[in-house]
């Protein structure tokens, strides 16, 4: 038997006419954990779907336990043994945890016998030490929880491959460390871990090799213990060098532009999901907002921004009380707002570009008089905006939809910046983006900081807020836990914060 | 050949295959009932085409559908499936009706204006109660149309054998009161029936791209329906919107209706609308909800209508199956895919969309 | 009283069983994320099919079959543009129930033209229906009636208690998740689908064999779209459709039973009595649970 869990040779996966995997040879020793480095959209997703059986369709030969394969769906995957935990998870919140675990296992009987299958399940949970009733619905589960039930349902499936895509981006730097030790404990079991990733230092940390992957073809693949540092991985995922560290003119304050006070605000569901915040952004400052996904962020920029009623506090910017106001109102204050879903709320995938960069500006002078729109000067004013912000577009009429994620947000982030906002929230910015796209955009923010805007840079990517804030302030279960200068943040003194620790 | 008059081709060739599929399928149901499909396939061209008035018929039946299909695309471009047209019509028509019947004393013009008003906000109240429970309670606007679609009729059914609506006439048939003579609309061709509604509903077709695609409201109408989380993001009220559109929407209808009763006789009876409001449906989504496309579609189920009652007369078939026909070339119209499913057009078009929509994740 | 009593509870039993087989039937493919406004055409078909069926073949059984048959087919063509194409759930349905107007008419005055047919036999329930008064009423009925009945546990247990139904409740609310742990979506859909198709057309030949004894155009009158009313109503669940259904027959029945009094009612606005009920009831339970995440919306897998 070979020492290979798994080879792929030369494997190219098209979509039409993009490639999105070419050619890529990708080889997992029994026992280790592998890891996929890439940028986003460098093919690690797309990889490891096509091994999962996701797709109708790839070219090239898979592998598996010495064994030539071909994975057509995702059932043939789990019955080599192959168990994937997707980056959003594949959980039905509607459904009980363990009718989650047995969902579409064929080993199923016809009538089910959930009270055998929930007694294997918690035997399962107690030995790998994470336990999860198994008769609570899933919606009710913390997002931790629903990670730790992915894997445990992979597991329970008798998974001898685990695939991890990109775990880590919802834990706080505490749950990270036990999801570290238990793919330890797996891996010290026989089994074998392949660990999607484009953050280095966890991959410094755990695993036993990389494979870097960069625009969909390997750009190397390495023992960690011959890497020498960070500086190197960055350069093979990227192509080039990298400056990781980006200079800061020193602050220098303005006014008070908004002003939060006792704010709380609930959730959907009604539950209080932003209790008691207060705290104030200056011009000419970047706040950033720290914390772990769920932690009442969401419901706080939305109401700020209007789309969400409080339930009680004071809001202030730029001096009006704006608590209650709806959007547009809001707005119209000098706020802008980069939002966090831009496919969501940012903008119009069916409809053209000029027509998106008029979405919150459609009312006013020049765009439109007594209700007619000025179409003429739009298309003027936007072939600007496109210049000024780089969007890459065959033309101002192209559809939103058919330009690259990239594209997308410059083209959002463009018609909120020509506005000269005197605060401007923005909502992981740069998630899903690319280097370069990151870089650009976030040099566009950091312009507005100079410029004299307030920021509210809302963000769960550590180092960016790290590099971009000037003050930090940590949320965790709706409350802040602290606000930390530039000087003293850094990860050491953020993570046991978001994890809702005190000093 | 252009990118943008590929595009083009790509949108009229599959409404014609759509249409093409439905008639060859069609033909072939009916010769499994035992007609003669050849034939009346030739009755029903010769009465909806045939000659001057024949196709002047055809545009009496065009009328009323542009109307209705104006009328779905208002809805549906704000996101809102209005199924609720023949409903819609048949308030518009009542309410008319009975004001053409009455207010005798205005002169004439002032009347007809009168009576039209009146046809839209019978029509705009059916349209306002489907948009305000949807807002107030969520309740789904393909459901209570239907359901007000049933309402409306059985209310017509109720004015025309009742006072004070019904026409006391001695002898008269089960009818509305008379409408009377100066609210009538006058003819546009010598010799047929074809009236002034027609031109009224090229300017609803006109209004509607105007609206829709020149003001702001228009653009935040279109903006709720494709994407109303961005729409509320930028400050816009969705369910006022919403209740806007279906108001119009049932208000466009509702002219259609009382169109149609001052332009043709000067009564209102039950079953004045041959099935217009549910043609319309298929009318604006064979057009795609676009103006042009709405007025060529339109024109072809007017003859289809028209051609029909020919067909039943010389060949025997029911004219209801052109419903048959109606029903496919709607079905396919919508699934593009299926032209490609069984490989009769391009699939250079298939592919395009699929990079569109199919890298994004990768 | 009593008696009056007797026969609104039997009417109601009788208009409410074909609303309730076709929302037994509905309620899984509503579970599966499918909404099909075509359950009219389905149904209208099935009450002309099962009076073509019962005419050729002198049996009703036949023509429970000839509807079943035809309801599985049209259930088969909705599921092919819908699950397989994609196209929207609310215009091909719309475009059935235009499609199945049109055959309707058509066949029905090619064969039948008002021939009466053979109906549903009744099947007295031994004991019970011997009761003075009311046995006779409330339980001597066609076989369909106990079917629909005896659907509602059966629709649970299948639902709650079994592998498919995990599945079927799974894929309307998370198709994604359901592929990746090996379901096929569109395999469930199709089945969901043509099971509901089955469904309505036996409730429509319901309508013309089990009240009546013959066809007449356009005999279901709105009760498909009841139907789908009945399942958000009863919350996507067997036996709140029960509920729901009765009480829609409820007002069905009070319908016929006030036409049948002087009570100077004008007949117009009790036929708007259904329609308005189902209107109300939507109003106050359109907000309700159940309603699967991705309803309505098609699956793809790339």
């Amino acid at each position: 038997m070979s020492e290979y869990v798994l080879e792929m040779k030369k494997v190219t996966k098209t979509f039409g006419s993009v490639v999105a995997n070419k050619d890529v040879d990708l080889s997992v020793k029994k026992g280790e954990i592998h890891a996929l480095l890439g940028e986003n959209g460098a093919g690690k997703s797309t990889l490891m779907n096509c091994l999962y059986g996701m797709f109708d369709s790839y070219e090239g030969e898979v592998y598996f336990d010495g064994q030539l394969v071909r994975i057509a769906d995702s059932k043939h995957a789990i019955a080599l043994g192959i168990g994937m935990v997707h980056q959003h998870f594949m959980l039905i919140p509607v459904l009980s945890v363990i009718e989650n675990v047995v969902l579409g296992m064929k080993e199923n009987k016809e009538v089910l016998d959930l009270k055998a299958a929930a007694r294997e399940f918690t035997a399962l949970g107690q030995k790998y030490n994470m336990e999860i009733d198994p008769w609570v619905k899933v919606e009710q589960l913390s997002v931790g929880q629903q990670q730790r039930l992915e894997i445990l349902k992979a597991l329970y499936r008798k998974a001898k491959l685990l695939i991890l895509d990109e775990p880590t981006a919802v834990l706080t730097p505490g749950e990270i460390d036990s999801l570290f030790e238990m793919m330890h404990q797996l891996t010290d079991e026989g089994h074998t871990v392949i660990f999607i990733s484009h953050k280095l230092g966890e991959i410094m940390k755990i695993c036993d090799r990389c494979t870097v992957l960069r625009l969909g073809e390997v750009a190397a693949c390495v023992k960690i213990s011959d890497v020498k540092d960070h500086q190197q991985l960055a350069s093979l995922m990227v192509g080039r060098d990298v400056a990781l560290e980006t200079t800061t003119k020193p602050v220098e304050l303005r006014g008070k532009r908004l002003e939060v006070e006792s704010l709380c605000v609930n959730n959907d569901r009604g539950i209080a999901a932003v209790k008691d915040m207060s705290f104030d952004v200056h011009g000419g400052e970047i706040l950033g907002i720290c914390g772990v996904d769920g932690n009442g962020q969401s419901e706080l920029i939305g109401c700020i921004t209007g789309l969400r009623q409080a339930a009680s506090g004071k809001v202030v910017i730029n001096g009006t009380d704006a608590l209650g106001l709806n959007p547009g109102k809001i707005l119209a204050l000098g706020v802008s707002h980069i939002p966090e879903d831009r496919h969501k709320y940012g903008m119009i995938g069916p409809m053209t570009l000029d027509e998106n960069l008029i979405l919150v500006s459609y009312k006013q002078e020049n765009y439109s008089s007594r209700g007619f729109l000025n179409w003429k000067w739009i298309a003027q004013h936007g072939k600007e905006i496109i210049k000024n912000f780089s969007v890459k577009t065959p033309g101002i009429k192209e559809l939103a939809k058919n330009l690259s994620g990239g594209n997308q947000q410059k083209l959002v982030v463009g018609r909120e910046l020509d506005r000269t906002p005197d605060l401007l929230i923005a909502v992981h910015p740069s998630r899903g983006l690319d280097i370069g796209a990151t870089k650009y955009i976030q040099g566009q923010i950091v312009e507005q900081r100079d410029r004299g805007a307030a920021v509210l840079l809302v963000s769960t990517e550590l180092d960016e807020l790290i590099e971009l804030s000037d003050r930090i302030l940590v949320v965790f279960d709706g409350k802040i836990m602290g606000i930390v200068e530039r000087a003293s943040a850094t990860r050491e003194v953020l993570g046991p914060l978001m994890a809702g620790v005190h000093e | 050949m252009s990118g943008r008059a590929k595009h083009y081709l790509g949108s009229i060739s599959f409404p014609v295959l759509s249409i093409l599929g439905a008639l060859i399928l069609g033909g072939i149901i009916i010769t499994a009932m035992g007609y003669d499909a050849a034939f009346a396939y030739r009755n029903l061209w010769g009465g909806a085409f045939g000659n001057m008035h024949a196709f002047s018929e055809t545009l009496i039946q065009t009328t009323p559908l542009l109307f209705t299909a104006v009328s779905y695309s208002i809805a549906y471009k704000c996101g809102l499936i209005n199924l609720g047209a023949e409903g819609q019509l048949h308030m518009g028509a009542m309410f008319g009706a009975f004001v053409g019947a009455r207010f005798a004393f205005l002169p004439g013009g002032l009347h007809i204006v009168f009576v039209l008003l009146c046809g839209f906000a019978g029509g705009a109240l059916w349209g306002f109660i489907v948009g305000a429970l949807r807002m107030r309670f969520g309740a789904s606007e393909l459901i209570t149309t239907i359901m007000l679609n049933y309402v409306a009729l059985e209310l017509l059914s109720f004015a025309v054998t009742n006072q004070p609506f019904r026409d006391m006439t001695p002898g008269a048939a089960p009818r509305m009161n008379v409408v009377i003579e100066s609210v009538r609309l006058p003819i546009l061709l010598p010799q047929t029936r074809l009236h002034l509604g027609l031109f009224f509903a090229l300017l609803a077709i006109v209004v509607y791209y105007i609206f829709m695609w020149k003001t702001t409201k228009g653009y935040e109408m279109r903006v709720a329906g494709l994407n109303p989380n961005a729409g509320r993001y930028a400050g816009m009220n969705i369910g006022t919107n919403g209740v806007l559109a279906i108001t119009l929407a049932g208000g466009v209808a509702g002219l259609g209706g009382i169109v149609n009763v001052i332009g043709l006789q000067p009564f209102l009876t039950e079953g004045f609308s041959n099935n217009f409001g549910f043609s319309g449906i298929a009318v604006a989504l064979l057009g795609g909800c676009h103006p042009i496309g709405i007025l060529v579609s339109g024109i072809f189920f007017g003859a289809l209508n028209a051609g029909g009652i020919r067909m039943q007369l010389m060949a025997q078939v029911p004219a209801a199956a052109i419903m048959i026909i109606q029903g496919m070339i709607i079905v396919f119209a919508v699934s593009r895919e299926l032209f490609i499913y069984f490989g009769l057009a391009g699939k250079s078009i298939f592919k395009r969309s699929q990079k569109a929509g199919g890298a994004r994740d990768a | 009283m009593l008696e009056f009593a007797i026969n609104f509870l039997a009417a109601t039993i009788r208009t409410a069983t074909p609303l309730l087989i076709a929302s037994l039937g509905l309620v899984f493919s509503e579970r599966a994320g499918i909404v099909n406004i075509g359950t009219e055409g389905i149904m209208l078909s099935g009450a002309l099919l099962g009076c073509i069926g019962s005419l050729m073949f002198t049996s009703s059984l036949m023509g429970a079959i000839f509807a079943a048959a035809g309801g599985a087919l049209l259930g088969l063509v909705f599921a092919f543009f819908t699950v397989t194409l994609r196209s929207s759930q609310v215009v091909v349905g719309f475009s059935m129930n235009i499609f199945a107007m049109g055959l309707t008419v058509t066949l029905n005055r090619l064969i039948l033209n008002g021939v009466r047919v053979t109906a549903y036999p009744s099947f007295a329930i031994p004991g019970l229906s011997r009761i003075p008064l009311a046995g006779n009423a409330l339980f001597n009925w066609p076989l369909l009636v106990y079917f629909a009945l005896l659907m509602v546990p059966v629709s649970w247990f299948v639902l709650y208690r079994t592998n498919t139904g995990l599945k079927v409740r799974a894929v309307g609310d998370h198709p994604k998740a359901c592929d990746t742990v090996g379901i096929n979506v569109f395999k469930i859909r199709y089945g969901t689908i043509v099971f509901s198709g089955i469904m309505s057309g036996l409730a429509g030949s319901f309508i013309s064999m089990g009240q009546l004894s013959l066809f007449v155009e356009n005999m279901v009158a709105g009760g498909g779209f009841m139907a789908l009313a009945v399942v958000v109503f009863g919350n996507y669940s067997p036996g709140s459709v029960l509920a729901a259904s009765l009480l829609f027959g409820a007002s069905d029945a009070l319908k016929f039973r006030l036409l049948m009094t002087p009570a100077g009612i004008y007949y117009q606005f009790m036929n708007m009595l259904p329609y308005v009920i189902t209107i109300m009831a939507l109003c106050f339970f359109a907000r309700k649970s159940n309603k699967p995440a991705f309803s309505a919306v098609p699956y793809r897998k790339d």
